[in-house]
């Protein structure tokens, strides 16, 4: 059973499942019906945030339970108080439903790295057993700390559920619709003043790749997953080809609220703070315990998802520069 | 004007660059002969110079994509000119710099192109070594060796590979002693020094993004056990504020060394620990008072008076030029400890003591053969 398949990242998730052969039925389930088409997945449509969901549970005999229905921007969950009933609630509903069942042998959950906050105070890569340093009491950040905290309640009253935290950097891709792609797609991007994010990226096909790796494999654990390497948000911007505006520190969230009522991209605090600061995430684990190799690493994924944007302004200038080096290499 | 007559230099008048070393002028180069020899033409050659220009072209372009690949060259034939005088911007650098500045400017464009594009790898620190080597090094490098006159002394201590964990005295109320060891470090090992900050420096903007693509992070335990497993120099100034922000009349005299944290990172990892003792970063800014409460106010952990800097302005925050002793000493090895040993306090007291005394000695012996501070 796959939860929040209305989506595109639990559709695909799902599709990809389906698409396994040694994997029997693949069960949809969300509030409204899926807009993208599911193939072999069977839609169910109920809402984790209600008891149904443990009659789903029981009367499919679901043994494994894979989790992507936590909403990372308030704007499509309908507002603030909306997602977090959507993650906090319906996490807690769905798991107090799975240990109820006795059928229920995997839960796999599609977290974020968000749970490590972003802050000046961080350490350069965030291993899986590193606590936060800044701690932020907004939007998905507080709500995938608040789920994860859910999620080892759990293991630990159900010892017998192979239980898969999955820590993932931001998707991208040319598929993806995020806060994070959109604000790419900006015409001008704005960037904190005098600061410069380190970025961690996994391609939107390495994520569903992972979901499905962790379902068809007992995997228990906490793993972080991202690409290789990291990209500055500077250099990502400029790798872009689009003009940066560098707005001071204390006018980012009006910047925000300025892009979010233009309806260009969707920001809470917490993402602005990352934006500043930055976050790392040490893979050592994903490729030891999760054995799981991803294929594109930061920058790949990034180009891939440059592809689809198309060219910008500053993308001329360094034509310019390098018909200048031509002629200086006569 | 004068200057006009000067311009084809090298090449006599004639087409080409006169070194020899092409036959086929360059497309620049028959432009810039075109207009050399407007005066002395006569009418009727005119109308075949536009042509010749547009041919040469292709030409220049397959020379120099064969040349180095230091750039992919565009398509620039015919009517599709870029819209800027490459030519004369080649005969204006050529006659600044010479033949080897056209490499030097070259080699420039090739970097402002990467910045622009973004092509550079950042390591998952934020090092920026393109930057540091091609921008942050060479603008401290003056300060290094034309300001401060750093001599530098027991260079051969610091293993050419593999990584250490350099431990240094830290003083002068601006940390421009870990700039300068920085820069030392990296012209005499030709390694980069990669060193660890306070958290005050990343939430300053700027300074932390720049110490970042310079090769600075946060200094915790985490961070430095990884620089030093993945075979790093790592540079620490374990006084930390204590020993930037002291009084000028307690100059050289160390204060406690942090919690022994670099010592434990160390042994964690059998780094061995290169001492280092800086002397003349004292008397750059002398700190005779502190406005605590602006300080408090501003949450920073002084706001330092010296006899130059409220009184004139911007100009008090030129340092001092004090000349400056920089030893590196004899290398601790911490890889013969037993296992566990990072975890038993008192052994890391003892080494850190040990650290400390090491380079508290090399202090007062660099001090009594020191002629004068600013000499």
């Amino acid at each position: 059973m796959v939860t929040g398949v209305s989506r595109d990242a639990g559709a695909r998730c799902a599709r990809r499942l389906a698409d396994d052969p040694s994997i029997g039925t693949v069960l949809g389930v969300d509030v409204v019906p899926p807009r993208a088409e599911l193939g072999r997945v069977r839609f169910v449509r109920a809402d984790i945030r209600n008891p149904v969901i443990a009659k789903v549970i029981a009367a499919e005999d679901v043994d494994t339970v894979v989790h992507t229905g936590v909403v990372a921007t308030p704007g499509s969950a309908g507002g603030r108080s909306s997602m977090k009933e959507i993650n906090v609630i319906g996490t807690m509903q769905l798991l107090a439903a799975c240990q109820k069942a006795p059928g229920v042998a995997k839960l796999v959950v599609k977290s974020s790295t968000t749970v490590y906050g972003a802050g000046a105070r961080d350490p350069a890569m965030f291993t899986e057993e590193m606590a936060p340093r800044a701690i932020h009491h907004h939007g998905l950040s507080k709500d995938a700390v608040e789920v994860e905290g859910y999620v080892r309640g759990f293991a630990r009253r159900r010892p017998d559920v192979c239980v898969s935290t999955l820590r993932m950097a931001n998707w991208i891709g040319p598929k993806t619709d995020s806060p994070i792609t959109r604000y790419f797609a900006m015409p001008v991007v704005p960037t904190v003043f005098g600061f410069d994010a380190r970025l961690q990226f996994l391609h939107e096909d390495d994520g569903v790749e992972a979901i499905h790796h962790a379902t068809v494999n007992d995997l228990a654990g906490t793993f972080n997953l991202a690409g290789d390497g990291v990209l500055s948000l500077s250099q990502a911007i400029r790798r872009l080809g689009r003009p940066t505006l560098r707005v001071p520190s204390f006018t980012a969230s009006s910047t925000a609220a300025a892009v979010r009522r233009a309806r260009l991209a969707d920001f809470s605090p917490d993402q602005i703070s990352f934006l500043t600061y930055g976050r790392g995430v040490d893979t050592t684990r994903m490729r030891t315990e999760f054995g799981f190799e991803p294929k594109y690493s930061t920058a790949e994924a990034f180009d891939d998802f440059r592809r689809s944007l198309g060219t910008g302004a500053m993308t001329r200038v360094s034509s310019l520069l390098t018909a200048g080096l031509g002629a200086l290499r006569g | 004007m004068a200057d006009a007559d000067v311009i084809p230099i090298g090449s006599g008048g004639r087409p080409g660059r006169g070194s020899g070393r092409r036959t086929t002028p360059s497309a620049a180069a028959r432009a810039l002969v075109g207009q050399n020899k407007k005066k002395s033409r006569s009418a009727g050659d005119e109308p075949a110079d536009p042509s010749a220009g547009g041919r040469a072209g292709a030409p220049r372009g397959s020379a120099s994509a064969g040349d180095d690949g230091l750039g992919v060259v565009p398509d620039v034939e015919g009517p599709e000119l870029p819209p800027f005088d490459f030519g004369g911007l080649e005969r204006a650098v050529r006659q600044l710099f010479g033949e080897d500045g056209e490499r030097r400017v070259a080699e420039w464009l090739a970097f402002l192109r990467r910045r622009l594009t973004g092509e550079y790898e950042l390591d998952e620190f934020g090092y920026d070594s393109d930057l540091t080597d091609q921008v942050l090094l060479p603008m401290l490098r003056p300060m290094v060796e034309k300001w401060f006159r750093v001599e530098v002394r027991g260079i051969e201590n610091i293993p050419s590979d593999g990584s250490a964990l350099i431990v240094a005295n830290h003083s002068g109320t601006m940390p421009l002693d870990g700039l300068v060891t920085q820069v030392v470090v990296a012209d005499h090992t030709g390694r980069p020094l990669r060193t660890l900050a306070a958290d005050l420096v990343f939430q300053t903007p700027f300074v932390g993004e720049l110490s970042r693509k310079g090769g600075a992070t946060l200094a915790n335990n985490d961070d430095a056990e990884r620089l030093l497993r993945q075979g790093n120099l790592v540079g620490v100034w374990p006084e930390g504020f204590k020993g930037l922000g002291k009084p000028f009349a307690e100059r050289y005299k160390l204060q406690r060394f942090g919690r022994g944290g670099f010592v434990s990172a160390a042994m964690r990892t059998g780094v061995p620990i290169v001492p280092c003792s800086i002397v003349g970063a004292e008397e750059i800014y002398p700190l005779v008072g502190n406005i605590a409460s602006l300080a408090r106010l501003l949450g920073v952990p002084y706001i330092p008076i010296t006899p130059f800097f409220p009184l004139l302005g911007p100009l008090g925050l030129i340092p001092l030029p004090s000349k400056w002793l920089i030893e590196f000493g004899e290398p601790i090895r911490t890889d013969d400890f037993a296992d566990g040993a990072a975890d038993d306090p008192m052994l890391v007291f003892n080494v850190t003591d040990q650290v400390r005394e090491t380079i508290q000695q090399t202090l007062y012996t660099l001090l009594m053969q020191r002629r004068s501070v600013f000499f």
